[in-house]
């Protein structure tokens, strides 16, 4: 699995291995970052309690925000015709917290699979699932799946059959994407809140499927 | 690399790549600043994402390989705080030296 970690090092909440602490030398870069935030401060254009808020919005958005509405699409067709519509004011409706982002959900069928990607950038429903993963942002990622996404798709464990059509969304910063992945057939007869459960981030980028959970 | 007619080298669409890494690390509280800075001085009206942008694509693809992502926002941010007026270059460089005078760590420093 891609995700595994290969050493016997305890893992952080986050299934990661546990950041240093932020005491190796101070970086250039990190200099500018203070620099710009005290100006900007000192100047009235942003106050610290702003930015203080802001972490904490990013931080609360997780890709439980988009399971959620995942397991609403599969029990409630109304709502999931609503979503195919118009994905961003949807997603407002139910309280989700996204800005002006303007958001398209796009659903895998038995004869279609979607998958995402930004080869331009990195743009991401960060305003939904929080802060893309690192490969999202990577050149490997970025450069490939427009072309062979079949075999990136393979490199994430997920084999598409040969008669089911692969679309790739190549997002921008205007435009932002979001899988409505195929509910499993052993999903069937759960619930919408346990349902939310079986959808992974990956599932709703396309490089990954729902699965029950471990 | 290869060079492509016709697109600028942040068009990365289509060229050849090697395997996908799938490291993966916890924003660092200085990162998590950064997009804070980004998403706060476009609220203020003081840039956008195309701007964000555009200096990300000008600062060319040597600093997309050398710079991680975060380190390439700032500059970026900080160009575009100079570009409109926010504060001068000069004002920029006393901060810089005074955050630097500081400590040699980041919880020193900020």
């Amino acid at each position: 699995m891609p995700h595994d970690h290969q050493n016997d090092e305890p893992l952080s909440s986050s299934g990661h291995p546990f950041r240093a602490d932020d005491d190796t030398k101070l970086s250039y870069w990190q200099v500018m970052e203070i620099a710009v935030r005290e100006l900007l401060i000192e100047k009235g254009h942003i106050s610290a309690s702003q930015v203080h808020e802001q972490i904490n919005r990013m931080d609360a958005r997780s890709p439980a925000n988009g399971a959620t509405i995942v397991a609403r699409a599969w029990t409630d067709p109304q709502f999931k015709a609503a979503l195919l519509t118009n994905a961003g004011q949807t997603s407002r409706d139910m309280g989700f917290d996204i800005g002006p982002m303007q958001l398209i959900v796009v659903e895998n069928t038995n004869s279609v699979h979607n998958v995402v990607v930004c080869t331009l950038c990195s743009c991401y429903p960060r305003n939904l699932l929080g802060l893309p993963p690192d490969w999202y942002k990577s050149r490997a990622y970025r450069s490939r799946t427009v072309v062979e996404p079949r075999k990136v798709l393979s490199e994430f464990g997920v084999e598409i059959a040969p008669d089911v059509q692969v679309r790739v969304h190549d997002s921008t910063a205007d435009m932002r994407y979001l899988v409505l992945p195929a509910k499993p057939a052993e999903a069937n007869g759960v619930s919408e809140t346990l349902l939310a459960n079986w959808v992974t981030r990956d599932s709703m980028i396309g490089v990954g499927l729902p699965r029950a959970p471990v | 690399m290869t060079e492509f007619f016709g697109k600028r080298w942040h068009d990365m669409g289509g060229d050849p790549a090697g395997k996908i890494s799938y490291d993966q690390h916890d924003f660092a509280l200085w990162e998590k600043r950064v997009d804070a800075l980004m998403v706060l001085a476009s609220t203020a009206g003081l840039m956008n994402t195309d701007s964000l942008r555009r200096v990300l694509e000008d600062m060319g693809e040597e600093a997309y390989e050398a710079m991680s992502y975060y380190e390439r926002w700032i500059a970026s941010v900080g160009q575009n705080m100079i570009e409109v007026g926010a504060f001068s270059t000069a004002e920029l460089a006393r901060k810089m030296a005074q955050v630097k005078a500081r400590g040699s760590t980041y919880g020193d420093a900020t």
